[in-house]
């Protein structure tokens, strides 16, 4: 809510504090000020401000209040005028195109001189012909054959609203030649409302919180004045079908009214409010329910005497019948439902309850009497409503986040006697109030001990009373006990724990945040968890970096068809169910995701053309729903996608090759290790999305973890990508975690030398280099530490569907130096086994 | 005695003229050429030995000596010729050979964490030496465990402080803050003390722009006990202010509204773009605000098995993203799911 400087002095002395400290003051008791325009008023002094300055100043000597005595035709142009003007010291000639004097021209001079604000030569105000804000400064210049120098200013130019069909006419009262600033300069806060403070959305509210927080005097407006018209009774009559949906509607009338524009301080109020200004009758309404929270509407009370065929007008609150609609003021037409609480006569709808005026009965040009509605509404009951037809109201926006009944009686005095002072006419003696079952205000009983224990503080009861007794609370101490009377204007405050937990809230904030001591955590420590599988995937991590990966974070939410992608054109998709959003951002966006592949491939896809290396992971969740059970999987995944150069590029040396099935491999092995899981295995095999011929699933023991090999041709064509071959790995977090051990073997570090000799023997293409090993391995023994393939080889010399395998084998024993005769023995036995059970031979 | 005179005078001529010439011997080539022709096997001081068996025998003994004392003195001049020469080899070496060591140097693959997860992770540190323990929690959560547990029964006007995806099963959403998992480590811990912290993705209906995500990173912490008082909240999330963002660290903390605590604030802390002077970070107002906390709701407590009236706790919850973003003076907050390498290899 957006509230002016000068208005919250009605309610709480502030003259003592600068614009910087208010400001402060009221973020420290949860008022937060985001913005403070200044209308007029000078800056803060200091070169550093803790807040947020917009608008601009009127210097004394060039801003002043002054007359226009008589308005002239201009010579050359009919949509001038020249202005007679007394701004105090002398008379001056001001040309204007505003319209709003036209009336005055030519009329001689003016019985009631108006009061307008002036700019002098040289000031500097918004240019009120650029759209938006601009400054700029005024210079002597000739229009039309007459000089101009200065200016009667509109309200865009001083900054006030964005209002410029005329220029401002002030109220008759305004001292001529007084600097403007003094007369009616301002600063508006724009302040953020929390939700569980909407009785700070208004100038009471605040200025409450003010008063509180500094020790001053709130000074409430005065809504009493004599009702001199004839009685209420029998003019109208109130039914209230549900008092749980409306516990209270309060009805005043005012006869004779003129609907004329308010004063300019009114109008000016507002519009720093952010309201527009309509007529005194709809000002009045808006007035009060800006000074104290409580929204009003006003009923043109012929056109309610007409509905009622001249019988007593009976307002009858109930939910909306199926079918019934309402035209609201805005002119948008609403089907409403059974649950839609409305204001309504004998003969239909009125309005929509506590959020908008129906547009029959509403205030015109032409109303006389105002039947005037204060009322209370159910919270949630107006959330739904306001919810359902996707409207909003600064009405609306109080009532759904409960405003106390007590003040609709308080808001109806108020508005009547304004719009009595505003439009004149009679205010009906009485009001009628149907309020049968007033709520309890909550009293809430807390000890200093249990205060000074939940903050850490040492507050003696009575600053504890008197810190909610400047909040209004009705206060008892005995002794330790506090007794606090909730006031009847808020709804936020509970009985018990809850009511203790709110006082405490109301204490801290008022006592001030930063009185109350840090300390450390004084609690015993909790029984510590053993959660390995967090330090695990740490662990991870970091070994996939160290493999020289790049971790990513993906989007959740993705389509069926983006993920469908991963799969060859002619795929026929399976039919998988997945956690759909109700309200996605995008079509793009409307499914919770299923693969982690996919993730990984789009983003191969977005950095295609902009690395010649892309090595990536990502670690987190898919969601797969389950069958019977209301939450889905959160399955974590572990995702591996490399593609382009296995080196980068350098100045030096030849270019570097691309990577290939055997790099994504590597960093398989590199992580198993690191992992220390021992049972891995590799076995060819067949998925969708990958190539027939270069895919393995990766196995732990006999569990099959995921899934690794070159993405297949025609899933890769699916995404724009450059040419060389993608790798990808898919595989799942917790088998792997689960089977890496925090605990495991180191082997000694061999004391004696090794013996390193190579070996290469010619085998049918369909024997693998693991089966090659593992005979290796059988014919070595334990001596027998270290096989590695070192090359493959094929070529006609070795026939066809040959190809020779070359190894280093190392051999060591930890106990003495091998002989060479040990090794030979060995490497024969190898040689045997290789034969007999590989058909495999030397290459000689 | 002749004999004798004569040998030796032809060793010591075959001393002199081996001297002479590895005077002029300028490179390792001729030096190479010297040792084989003066020391090699048909070498002149080689050939004496050779000829010793033709010798009288009375000589012989005399004449091995002397042979031997020209072999090692040559030998000695060859090695501190070849020294020498090394030495001056070395010398130009290190006169001549220049790299540019401007040129740049092999690169080497690398790879980082995201930068979401190193910040996550200096916070879970810094709790952690605290006590604190990290525990999961689901990214889709239901109604009750999102709202209505944290005080937000349906309709509630704090609702609308998250904007919601909801998802087509009934009571089912994705989650808009990490807070629903205070709920289940208290129902997992009860009546035991907790000190907990909870990192996750949390997802909030907005419309994505450079200043708003859907889905972003969030850390709750939550503690419980007997006695748990505002005065620890405050000395708590301050030693972790002045943890994360420096000894320097200004902080202060704002009265705010969150449902499930009471009473609530804001942590701000002393802008770390201007210093406290003012930018468009921080709005010029010198601060900016780092995460939300209060002390545990009664309702919240009750909901999470505790009973309020021996319990309570406080709670506190930050997103990871933004801290990030005014940190790094990022443009753009959708560089952290869009993973462009070229944003991701800064970190
Ligand atoms: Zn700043």
């Amino acid at each position: 809510m957006r509230v002016p400087l000068t208005w919250l002095k009605d309610y709480v002395d502030i003259d003592d504090l600068d614009l910087e400290a208010l400001a402060k003051v009221m973020t420290m008791v949860g008022l937060e000020v985001e913005e403070i325009r200044m209308v007029g008023l000078p800056m803060p002094s200091g070169e550093k401000h803790e807040f947020k300055y917009t608008g601009f100043s009127w210097p004394e000597d060039k801003f002043v209040v002054a007359q226009v005595d008589e308005v002239m035709p201009h010579p050359n142009a009919d949509r001038l005028v020249l202005c007679r003007l007394n701004d105090g010291n002398e008379e001056i000639i001001v040309l204007t195109g505003a319209p709003n004097l036209y009336e005055y021209k030519g009329k001689g001079a003016l019985e009631k001189p108006l009061k307008v604000a002036y700019a002098r030569e040289g000031s500097t105000l918004y240019d009120g012909h650029q759209p938006g804000r601009k400054l700029t400064t005024l210079k002597r210049m000739k229009i039309r054959g007459v000089e101009s120098f200065s200016m009667i200013c509109s309200e865009k130019e001083l900054g006030i609203s964005d209002a410029h069909e005329g220029v401002i006419i002030l109220d008759e009262d305004a001292p001529t030649g007084m600097p403007l600033v003094d007369y009616m300069g301002d600063a508006v806060f724009d302040v953020d409302t929390l939700p569980n403070m909407v009785r700070d959305a208004s100038v009471l509210g605040m200025a409450r919180e003010i008063a509180a927080a500094t020790g001053k005097e709130l000074k409430h407006p005065n809504a009493a004045f004599e009702m001199t018209g004839p009685s209420i009774k029998g003019k109208a009559a109130i039914e209230i079908n549900d008092l749980e949906l409306n516990p209270r509607f309060v009805l005043g009338l005012i006869g004779g009214i003129q609907i004329q524009p308010s004063p300019y301080w009114v109008r000016r109020r507002l519009n720093l409010a952010g309201m527009r200004p309509i007529n005194c009758i709809v000002d009045a309404t808006n007035y009060v329910m800006l000074e104290l929270g409580e929204p009003l509407h006003a009923f043109d009370y012929d056109i309610l005497l007409e509905r009622a065929a001249d019988e007593t007008p009976t307002i009858i609150t109930r939910t909306a019948k199926d079918g019934e609609k309402l035209t609201t003021l805005d002119g948008v037409e609403h089907a409403l439902d059974r649950e839609m609480e409305l204001v309504t006569d004998t003969s239909g709808p009125l309005s929509l309850a506590g959020v908008m005026g129906g547009e029959e009965s509403e205030v015109n040009s032409n109303t006389k009497s105002v039947l005037l509605e204060g009322a209370s509404w159910n919270f949630i009951n107006i959330r739904k409503t306001v919810s359902k037809l996707k409207i909003n109201s600064e009405a609306a926006y109080r009532f759904s986040r409960g405003v106390h009944p007590a003040l609709a009686e308080l808001g109806v005095r108020l508005c009547l006697k304004r719009m009595h002072e505003w439009g004149g006419g009679q205010v009906a003696k009485g009001l009628i109030d149907n309020y049968p079952a007033p709520p309890e205000d909550p009293v809430v009983e807390l000890s200093t001990e249990w205060v000074n224990n939940s903050l850490g503080t040492d507050i003696s009861a009575q600053e504890i009373a008197d810190i909610l007794i400047a909040l209004e609370f009705e206060c008892e101490v005995e002794g330790d006990i506090i007794t606090a009377k909730t006031p009847p204007h808020r709804l936020d405050i509970h009985t018990g724990i809850i009511g203790r937990a709110d006082l405490l809230e109301e204490i801290s904030r008022i006592y001030g945040f930063d009185k109350i001591p840090s300390q450390r955590l004084n609690q015993p420590l909790p029984p510590q968890q053993v959660d390995p599988s967090l330090g695990m995937e740490e662990n991870l991590k970091d070994l996939l970096v160290n493999l020289g990966l790049q971790e990513l974070i993906a989007y959740r939410m993705t389509s069926p068809e983006r993920e469908a992608r991963r799969f060859p054109p002619d795929f026929e998709v399976p039919d998988q169910q997945y956690i759909e959003i109700q309200n996605p951002i995008t079509v793009e966006r409307r499914v919770m995701r299923r693969s982690i592949l996919s993730s990984m491939l789009e983003i191969l896809e977005y950095n295609s053309s902009l690395g010649q290396r892309l090595a990536l992971f990502e670690i987190g969740p898919v969601f797969h729903p389950v069958e019977g059970q209301q939450l889905p999987e959160e399955k974590m995944m572990l995702s591996i996608g490399l593609t382009g150069l296995r080196e980068k590029p350098s100045w030096q040396g030849s270019e570097p090759e691309n990577m290939d099935f055997y790099d994504l491999k590597g960093v398989v092995e590199g992580m198993m290790q690191g992992l220390h899981i021992a049972d891995v295995g590799y076995q060819a095999s067949e998925y969708p999305s990958f190539h027939p011929g270069k895919t393995a699933k990766i196995l732990i023991g006999d569990l099959e973890i995921g899934v690794m090999g070159e993405v297949h041709p025609l899933v890769k064509a699916n995404y724009e990508m450059e040419e060389p071959p993608v790798y990808a790995a898919e595989i799942e977090l917790k088998p792997l975690l689960e089977a890496g051990s925090i605990l495991f073997d180191v082997e000694a570090v061999p004391t004696y030398p090794p013996v390193l000799e190579d070996l290469a023997v010619v085998v049918n293409e369909n024997v693998t280099a693991a089966e090659v090993e593992a005979v290796m391995r059988k014919g070595g023994g334990d001596y027998l530490a270290k096989v590695q393939l070192f090359d493959i080889y094929r070529g006609k010399q070795l026939g066809e569907g040959k190809k020779s395998l070359a190894f280093s084998l190392t051999y060591i024993a930890p106990d003495h130096t091998l002989t060479d005769k040990e090794v030979s023995k060995l490497r024969n036995k190898i040689i045997h086994l290789l034969d007999q059970e590989l058909d495999a031979k030397l290459r000689s | 005695m002749a004999e004798k005179e004569e040998a030796l005078n032809n060793l010591e001529k075959i001393e002199a003229d081996a001297l002479a010439v590895l005077e002029d011997v300028a490179n390792q080539e001729s030096l190479e050429a010297w040792r084989v022709s003066h020391l090699g096997r048909s070498s002149p001081v080689m050939g004496v030995f050779s000829s010793m068996g033709s010798m009288d025998k009375a000589l012989r003994p005399v004449m091995g000596k002397a042979a031997n004392e020209v072999r090692q003195a040559l030998e000695t001049a060859f090695e501190e010729k070849q020294q020498l020469m090394e030495a001056k080899a070395l010398k130009k070496a290190l006169e001549t050979e220049q790299l540019d060591v401007t040129l740049p140097g092999r690169p080497i693959a690398h790879g980082r964490l995201h930068p979401l997860t190193q910040v996550l992770r200096r916070i879970t540190r810094i709790f952690g030496d605290m006590g604190f323990q990290v525990y999961p929690s689901p990214e889709v959560e239901t109604d009750d465990y999102n709202f209505t547990y944290l005080n937000m029964p349906p309709y509630h006007p704090a609702r609308d402080m998250w904007d919601t995806f909801y998802t087509k099963t009934e009571g089912v959403l994705l989650r808009t803050h990490t807070s629903p998992g205070q709920i289940r480590v208290m129902r997992d811990r009860a009546p035991e003390p907790i000190r907990a912290i909870l990192p996750g993705a949390t997802m909030r209906y907005e419309q994505l722009s450079a200043r708003s995500e859907i889905e972003f990173a969030q850390v709750e912490v939550l503690v419980i006990g007997e006695n748990v008082t505002f005065a620890e909240l405050k000395g708590t999330l301050e030693d972790f202010a002045r943890r994360l963002f420096g000894e320097d660290a200004r902080t202060r903390l704002r009265p705010s509204h969150f449902p499930f605590t009471e009473p609530s604030a804001e942590m701000d802390v002393g802008c770390f773009v201007c210093g406290g002077e003012g930018c468009p970070v921080c709005k010029e107002t010198g601060w900016l605000e780092i995460l939300g906390c209060g002390m545990v709701h009664p309702v919240v407590l009750e909901y999470g098995g505790y009973d309020p009236e021996k319990f309570s706790g406080f709670a506190a919850g930050m997103g990871i993203d933004r801290s990030t973003l005014m940190r790094y003076r990022i443009d753009d907050i959708r560089h952290f799911r869009n993973n462009d390498v070229r944003f991701l290899r800064q970190f």
